[in-house]
This record gives structure tokens, sequence and C-alpha cells, in this order.
């Protein structure tokens, strides 16, 4: 709740200082309407008729059952993930053997290319919504149980004798020692993992499923449709991009204060 | 009902094979500071971890008749992701004080011990080491622990601060009947704060010499304290705990005799426990 508060009072400056991001990203937009002016609208429409694109889909309602299954396909891998990666990697980090087992193990995962684990998948679980969430969730574990590893692994066994030393009782060990130093790994491997689901999710659907984002840019390709083709990609990216600097970002920044470098109050002196 | 004391009997532990202590016998009365000096690795720091009840008593015993205690460590160990305020508080919240109170008592003794306002807000990365010892401090005074448990707490601060450390602390301690138990590899630092010194041997570590010094702490100015120190650093079991060489036996320094202010209670020979005289340790 406090968070939720603070998050609400934080937005108006935090997106006045996201006036550089916007500008690098309509350089960009520049960029690619140079592009589509050079090469014509086969092989790049302008950004204009992507977004008119878009704009119809939307308004149309075509777009939402779309973006809705596959958000809800990426959701749900990302969730396994995050309760499996998170659950397995600290009872991994509390053992010398089975953090130093596991490591290769979780090499071979993160060099395995999700196409590979897509086509195994596909065998497994045909055309339903298993192919996806099966592919997220295999490309995504791997980044938070290394980041949940990391933070047992690394828990200072100086701070544990201070709290020993001071008697603190059981919930406390938990709550005011262990949780935030594992949180402070765990938190930036989530987030890696969610931009992590968005993309493997959308490869998954244009390969395996009738319906999602990735199914509608297959359409749109077989269709040489490249203004929609631009505009379901530019919805996916604008998605991840909201999702990650409205609401995971100023929560990071909320939540890890603490560990800021330079904190506004260093002025006065 | 007595004082409460610490009573260290016979006190022996081993880390596997390597044996750390050998016997030692220590006594600490409420209000007594006592000093724990020797070079690195003489088991200092494993004592004072038993006294506090951080490793368990193999052999031996230890009486702690302190209902309260503190330690201090050598590095401040802030809780990374707490403002000062709260880690100071953090002794407090575990026995289960109401936020409002026990922010009450450590903003109060914050403030006496030299810290702002507005650092008690900031997390310890924003604190200069001197505030972050003085937060440690804090946290640890903040209890008001019949014993105060000190692990070379100072020896990383400059001088200046040390000093100031110094004084903050005896101040506090003038008011309670605190015991102290403090370690330090410096002799000076021993000499200004201590009533009474215990020279400890490494290999395996054991209590070689003991001195007790006369003039409460309060009371000590520099060139007692100096004069002190430099008569102590002259005592044979400190060089030779220290790894010093002896000194030449023709140079005469002050005899015991003369060592008005530091008496050495009990030398090597006659180790006995405080106001006791039976059995050898």
């Amino acid at each position: 709740m406090k968070l939720l508060g603070t998050w609400i009072a934080g937005l108006p400056a935090y997106l006045w200082s996201g006036w550089g991001a916007v500008a690098s990203l309509l350089m960009l937009v520049a960029v690619w309407e140079a592009i589509a002016a050079i090469y014509g609208p086969l092989v790049l429409p302008d950004p204009r008729s992507a977004f008119q694109t878009l704009h119809a889909l939307v308004t149309s309602g075509a777009a939402w059952p779309e973006l809705e299954a596959t958000a809800r396909r990426a959701l749900a891998g990302f969730a396994l993930s995050v309760i499996a990666g998170s659950a397995l990697g600290l009872a991994a980090g509390v053992s010398m053997t089975a953090s130093a087992m596991s490591r290769p193990v979780v090499t071979v995962l993160m060099g395995t290319p999700p196409i590979a684990w897509l086509v195994l998948a596909m065998l497994w679980f045909g055309a339903s919504d298993g192919t996806p969430v099966f592919t997220v969730f295999v490309a995504s574990f791997p980044i938070v149980f290394v980041g949940a590893l990391q933070g047992t692994r690394t828990l200072d066994n100086q701070l544990r004798t201070m709290a020993e030393s001071f008697r603190l009782p059981r919930r406390m060990m938990f709550f005011d020692v262990y949780l935030p130093h594992v949180v402070s790994y765990l938190f930036p491997a989530w987030i890696a993992a969610l931009g992590m689901s968005w993309k493997v999710v959308v490869m998954a659907e244009l390969l395996s499923t009738q319906d999602g984002v990735g199914a509608a840019l297959a359409v749109s390709r077989s269709q040489l449709d490249t203004a929609a083709t631009m505009a379901w990609i530019s919805a996916v990216v604008g998605l991840l991009l909201a999702v990650e600097y409205l609401l995971l970002e100023p929560v990071k920044r909320e939540v890890e204060r603490w560990r800021e470098p330079h904190a506004a109050s260093e002025v006065d002196q | 009902m007595s004082a409460p004391a610490l009573r260290v009997r016979k006190l022996h532990h081993a880390f596997a094979r390597h044996e750390v202590l050998d016997g030692v016998d220590l006594d600490l009365e409420a209000g007594q500071i006592v000093a724990l000096v020797g070079p690195s690795g003489c088991g200092k720091t494993t004592l004072l971890h038993l006294c506090a009840g951080l490793l368990h008593v193999r052999e031996g015993s230890i009486d702690n008749g302190f209902s309260s205690q503190a330690f201090m460590f050598q590095q401040p160990r802030l809780l990374p992701w707490k403002t000062a305020l709260d880690n100071i508080a953090l002794g407090l919240a575990a026995v289960g004080m109401a936020r409002a109170e026990r922010e009450r008592r450590a903003h109060e003794l914050a403030l006496r011990l030299g810290l702002s306002a507005v650092d008690l807000d900031r997390f310890p990365h924003q604190l200069s080491g001197g505030m972050q010892s003085r937060v440690s401090l804090a946290r640890a005074l903040v209890l008001e622990p019949q014993l105060l448990l000190l692990d070379e707490p100072f020896s990383a601060l400059d001088v200046g601060l040390r000093e100031e450390l110094y004084r903050l602390l005896l101040a506090h301690l003038a008011a309670r009947r605190m015991g102290v138990l403090m370690i330090t590899h410096d002799l000076m630092e021993a000499v200004r704060l201590s009533d009474e010194i215990l020279v400890m041997a490494p290999r395996p570590g054991r209590v070689v010499g003991r001195f007790t010094l006369a003039l409460a702490p309060g009371r000590r100015d520099e060139a007692w304290i100096h004069r002190n120190t430099a008569r102590l650093m002259q005592q044979a079991v400190v060089r030779a705990s220290f790894g010093l060489p002896a000194r030449s036996a023709d140079a005469p320094g002050p005899g015991i005799e003369e060592l008005a202010e530091l008496v050495p209670a009990r030398p090597m020979a006659a180790v006995v426990p405080l106001g006791r005289t039976a059995g050898r340790c």
C-alpha cells in the first residue's frame, strides 16, 4: 500500500525525467521513416501507415483478443518460471553441493536456443496453449534460478553474526536480514525474465498457435502486409516498454533505494 | 543480591584440531572495563564471541550474570537496506518494543552521539565511515545493556574520531554501571579506557599478564596515558606476547614498584581468580 502511494506520488517526476528516453525513441522512428522513404512501403512501411493500421486494429477491437491471448501465455509461463525458479534457486543456494551441481545444468538451459525448446514443445503439447507457455517457462526459468541462487550464496556472514548477537527473533531474521538481500537479487532477475517471456511468446505463437500476436504476425507475413506486421511489432514492443518503465522500473527504484550509489539527499553539507 | 558479573573459568576452545584458547580465566564486575590486548590470532575474538554466546562453550565455564548485553563489531555491520534510525533501533525491535517508543529512544541517543536528524533518515552507504561507527555504537548503547562487548570497534577510525567516540563512550558509561569487555591490539586504547588489562599470548591463546589501572578512566589525561602506555610496553610479558625483542637486561627500566598507577595485578606465575586464592589455573 505504501509502495503504491510512493509509486503514484513519484510518477510525475519520473515521467518528466523520461523526456530523454522519449527523444531517443523518436529518433528511432525517424530513422525508420528515412529507411521507409528510401526502400518503399513493400520493404518497410512508413511509421505513419504502421501506426494507422495499429489504430484501426485497436479501434475495430481486433487487436485486443490477440494481445490478451499473448499476454495470458506470457504471464502464465513467466509466473511458472518465477515460482519454480525462485523456489529451486533459493533451495540450491542453501547447499554448496546443490549450487555447484546446478550451475552447469543452468548453463545448458541458458545456452539452448528457445527455438529448440519450441520444436520439442510442439511435439509434446501440439497446438494448445501448452506450447508457448512451456517455451516461455524454459527460456526464463534459468534467469530467475540464477538470480535466486546468487541471492542466497552471497548472504553476508557478518550480518548474520551481528543479527545473532542482537538476538533477532526468527521472524526478523527472515524479514529484515535474509529477505531484503535475496530480493535485491531476485527482482532484477524477474524483470529480465519478463522481457524474455514477452519475446519468446511471440516467437512460439508464430509457429504453433492460431491466435495471439505471433499468429497475427504469421498471417500478415503470408499476405505480405508489412504495415500490419509493423503494427503488431509496435504493439508488442510498446506494451513491454509501458510495463517495464511505468510499472517495474519505478517499483524497483523504490524497493532498492538503499543501494542507489548517489541518492538525492547529498546536497546539505 | 550481589552485583552481576561475568566469570570465565578454565575456558578451552578449539576449531577442529586447532587449539584457540587454553585455560582462560576472566572476571568482569558491573561498572568495570576490562581490556583484552594481544597480537592478532591470540583468540581474543573467539573469547569475546564465547562470552556473547555466539559460540558454544565446549570446555570450562562462562557464568554470565548480566541480564542484557550488546556487541559492537570491528566493522559497523549495518543492515544496508535500513535507515540509520532503523539500524539503531534494531535491538529494541528484537525485544518487541513498539515502533514509536524505539524510534524515540534511538533518536534521542543518536543526537547525543553526534548524529543529526538528517543522518538518521539516510541509508548506511550514504554515511561516512565515522557516522557509520556512531550508528553502530548507538545500536549497542540504545539497549542500555548491562554488559557491553567491544571487538576493536574503533580501530579503523582516524585519531580525531576515535578520541571523540572514546569520550562519548566514557560519558555514557559514567552514568551507568555497565560492565565492558573490550578487545584491542592498541595498548594506548587499553590504557585510556580500561580498569584492568589482560595481556594474551597466541598459540594457544591464554592470558599471560594482568594489570590494573587505579585512576578512573574519565580522569586520565594525555600525559598519564602516554606514560603508562610506555610502561606497559616495557613489561616483559607484553613484549613477549607481541613478539617484540626483549629489552637488554642492563637497560634499567622502571621497576614494577615504581609504577604507581600501573600495577601488575597478578603476575603470570601466580594468576588467581579475583577474590579467591584457591586453585591454580
